[in-house]
């Protein structure tokens, strides 16, 4: 009787009732295909979140880690230009969409250098509302799925989630040894290559198209998915609610922002060692935007 | 035992239908609705047929054996169409009727499919003329030369008879679905609701409508929410409410514009936060609405509850009753399963005190508003010897089970009960599982035992004298309608259960279906 409650099958029964029902006597039903497609949207945003989740966790430990070494080596106050090359460094080793998270103004592009250091300060500055505020683009929404177990909507599921993202690292920055424990299948997907990062091409234009901008071994798993997608699209009736999405991603970036200054500290223990009050006290105000991602 | 509706106790009456296990997909039934007086009890089923039961004169020498309900009329409503322009097939299925009020000695009930409305008008023949000069009893005529005188006819006494003809057929009205009917208090027009739109039509005229609600947009990609059910309300001829897939229920006053889009009020409960899953949406889709008899409630069936909803107040309704609960933490199997789509319907008692809807396994659940109770009852065979009481039924949600509780994980999910019905005066309910209809009765004071779970052992000579169209089985009316006959001789003789009849069900062979009179 049971069954998993997994947004991947979900969405394969879904795009699967919505096939069947082009041949059912009596013709389509739009009331039920109505509600296949709410499903089959619920559990994109999931699947989406779970994949982003992954993927950028992945990514920030890794980049905490290297940006970690080279603090012993630098001084943390007069190194504005590297520091800023470093950040650079950094976000393109992330999901190109982290600067459309950051800065509205240049969302759309795909890699603009130029624009990460801005990021990284007005990262420290930005409240999470005014960001949240330009969430509305769907190019954006896939951005913000960036916490480990998401907050909204679909708390029943974290327990799940937790499976699949339940992935702890921990960095002693004293012996600068990092110790990593995976549980699920969260690991292997998340094996990136940084130069593909930021590559592929956002079109904003494309309504509601799944785009996984970053850097994932399961590429070909990801643009199936899309292409069911796109198939499914003609049928989806009920993707347009625009309340909702916004709603969702302010509190996904609520959760984001507050997990990145201070949620964080209380809710894992294993970043405190990274977040911990007096490495961010002693580190100074640019390690501290990094560590906070 | 005190059970709802301040002390009923529920009984067997009847069932009617095939007892195979083996379910012809034309039998499912579909609709269920008692006239206005609870004397014609008319079913729907997907084989587009109606089959009308009447309630025999109560027997008055045995009190205890109260008045069954006998095939009064059967017909084919609706048949099978094609849409050539948009190569559709058009199912046959009765989704709803509704029962005009009676006006003269004729009865006259709306039935409708997917997308087209009939007026049937239902009469009894118990008189035919003979005599007349130019034909002859065979209905040809006489040559001429042979007349020598004439004659008055005269009406003489026949079988009766009882005809159902088609009196009006309102087509072409409906591009989507059509999910609802209701007529009009005024008894001059009634609505159809389709997913989409709400036609106002009049019964006297069938080649036009009037659209009064459309909330199709402009682009259909846009589109979040659909029509599913639609009423009139019972006294006010100017006020209809329509349900939506969103849990919203909107009510409209005729007089304020001729278009009613706008909505007057707007019954909305905001969505509970923890509650919240992949299949909230489909959950909260309203399945079924119905106006209290008094006309101050409502009462909506979402998946998982039942409301009532007070007229005045918008903002929550009044009473929320959850019927399986349980399922709560089942929604994906039955999503996968498609029984998450299904749409149960709800009814009200006569007298708004108790309200009923189906669920699953074949139970039944009742609602009694005033003293906070309710019950789950089974309809089922082995529930089925006359006059006997219905054992509350419950189902174990989780941890042990107790004797005689159903575990969640073994309800049957392919026996479920979409369609009720409550005698509008008395305690007597129609209930309808997928190809059985089954009829209970509130046991009278005066017959009640102090013995719990009474076979009706006492009331087997009962039993065996029920009314003479029955042998063989007691309470047991063979199968369903392609082998009912009509009390007198049927205008359209038997019908039979499928248009091509090499896949439908086979003819009773042996004595397995055995037709109503026993023969």
């Amino acid at each position: 009787m049971e069954c998993a409650v997994d947004a991947q099958s979900l969405i394969s029964i879904s795009l699967m009732k919505i096939h069947n029902s082009r041949t059912q006597r009596g013709g389509i039903k739009l009331h039920k295909n109505l509600l296949v497609s709410y499903v089959l949207r619920n559990a994109r945003q999931v699947y989406i979140k779970e994949k982003y989740a992954e993927i950028y966790r992945m990514q920030q430990y890794e980049e905490v880690m290297t940006v970690c070494n080279e603090i012993q080596e630098l001084n943390p106050l007069d190194l504005d230009a590297e520091d800023a090359d470093n950040e650079e460094q950094a976000r393109a080793a992330c999901c190109g969409e982290e600067t459309s998270l950051c800065d509205p103004a240049c969302h759309r592009g795909a890699a603009q250098s130029a624009a990460h250091v801005r990021t990284a300060s007005t990262l420290l500055g930005c409240s999470p509302f005014e960001d949240g505020s330009k969430e509305a683009e769907p190019s954006d929404y896939r951005s913000c799925c960036m916490e480990a177990s998401p907050v909204s909507h679909f708390d029943q599921f974290s327990a799940d989630n937790n499976r699949h993202c339940n992935k702890t690292t921990v960095l002693d920055l004293d012996t600068h040894v990092v110790t990593t424990v995976e549980n699920g299948y969260l690991h292997q997907d998340c094996c990136c290559n940084p130069p593909q990062c930021g590559q592929e091409a956002q079109s904003p234009g494309k309504k509601r198209k799944v785009e996984f901008g970053c850097c994932i071994s399961d590429m070909e798993e990801i643009s199936d998915f899309t292409a069911a997608r796109k198939r499914a699209k003609r049928e989806d009736c009920s993707y347009s609610n625009p309340d909702y999405t916004d709603t969702s991603n302010i509190s996904n970036l609520i959760s984001i922002f507050g997990s990145g200054f201070s949620g964080l500290l209380s809710r894992q223990a294993d970043l405190e060692q990274i977040c911990s009050k007096q490495a961010l006290a002693s580190l100074g105000a640019w390690t501290r935007a990094i560590v906070a991602f | 035992m005190a059970g709802p509706g301040g002390d009923m106790q529920w009984c067997f009456s009847q069932v009617k239908g095939a007892i195979d296990d083996d379910v012809a997909e034309a039998d499912i039934i579909s609709t269920v609705e008692f006239n206005h007086t609870g004397e014609l009890l008319a079913t729907g089923d997907k084989g587009g047929r109606v089959v009308i039961f009447q309630q025999e004169i109560e027997n008055k020498s045995q009190p205890q054996f109260r008045s069954e309900y006998n095939v009064y009329s059967t017909f084919q409503s609706h048949e099978p169409e094609f849409d050539y322009l948009k190569s559709l097939e058009i199912e046959e299925k009765i989704n709803k009727i509704r029962w005009l009020p009676q006006k003269n000695a004729a009865q006259f009930l709306l039935s409708t499919n997917d997308k087209t409305i009939k007026l049937w008008k239902i009469s009894e023949r118990d008189r035919r003329p003979e005599g007349y000069n130019l034909k002859e009893e065979d209905g040809r005529y006489k040559d001429p030369n042979t007349i020598t005188s004439l004659r008055v006819p005269v009406l003489i006494p026949m079988d009766l008879m009882v005809e159902a003809s088609p009196r009006r057929v309102f087509a072409n009205a409906h591009t989507y679905h059509i999910n609802s009917i209701s007529v009009n208090s005024d008894n001059e027009t009634y609505l159809s609701a389709d997913d989409l739109r709400i036609n106002l039509w009049h019964l006297e005229i069938t080649d036009r409508s009037f659209n009064i609600v459309d909330i199709k947009p402009a682009n259909m990609e846009e589109l979040t929410e659909v029509i599913t059910a639609a009423e009139f309300h019972p006294h006010q001829c100017n006020t209809f409410v329509y349900s939506s897939s969103k849990g919203t229920i909107r009510l409209c006053d005729m007089r304020v514009s001729a278009l009613c889009d706008k909505h007057s009020k707007l019954f909305e409960e905001p969505e509970d936060p923890s509650n919240r899953s992949f299949f909230s949406e489909i959950i909260s889709s309203i399945s079924d609405v119905k106006f209290s008899h008094n006309g101050r409630y409502m009462m909506t069936r979402d998946y998982l509850s039942v409301k009532i909803w007070d007229l005045n107040m918008e903002n929550r309704p009044v009473e929320t009753y959850q019927v399986h609960e349980y399922l709560r933490s089942k929604l994906c199997s039955l999503y996968e399963n498609d029984c998450i789509f299904d749409k149960f319907e709800c009814c009200w008692n006569g007298n708004d005190s108790v309200v009923m809807t189906g669920s699953y396994n074949n139970f039944f659940r009742m609602f009694d508003r005033g003293h906070r109770r309710d019950v789950t009852l089974e309809a089922s065979r082995e529930n089925s010897k006359p006059m006997q009481v219905l054992k509350p039924r419950k189902v174990c949600a989780g941890g042990k089970r107790k004797k005689d509780e159903i575990s969640v994980d073994s309800l049957d999910f392919n026996k479920k009960i979409l369609h009720t019905a409550w005698h509008p005066q008395d305690n007597i309910i129609a209930v309808a599982t997928t190809n059985n209809l089954y009829i209970f009765q509130d046991k009278p004071l005066t017959e009640r035992t102090g013995l719990e779970g009474d076979t009706g052992t006492t009331m087997s000579d009962a039993a065996n004298t029920t009314s003479t169209d029955n042998n063989g089985d007691s309470g047991l009316n063979g199968s369903w309608v392609g082998w009912e006959m009509n009390r007198g001789a049927a205008w359209l003789g038997p019908v039979s259960l499928h248009s091509q009849p090499a896949s439908g069900p086979a003819p009773p062979s042996g004595g397995r279906r055995r037709p109503w009179w026993g023969g």
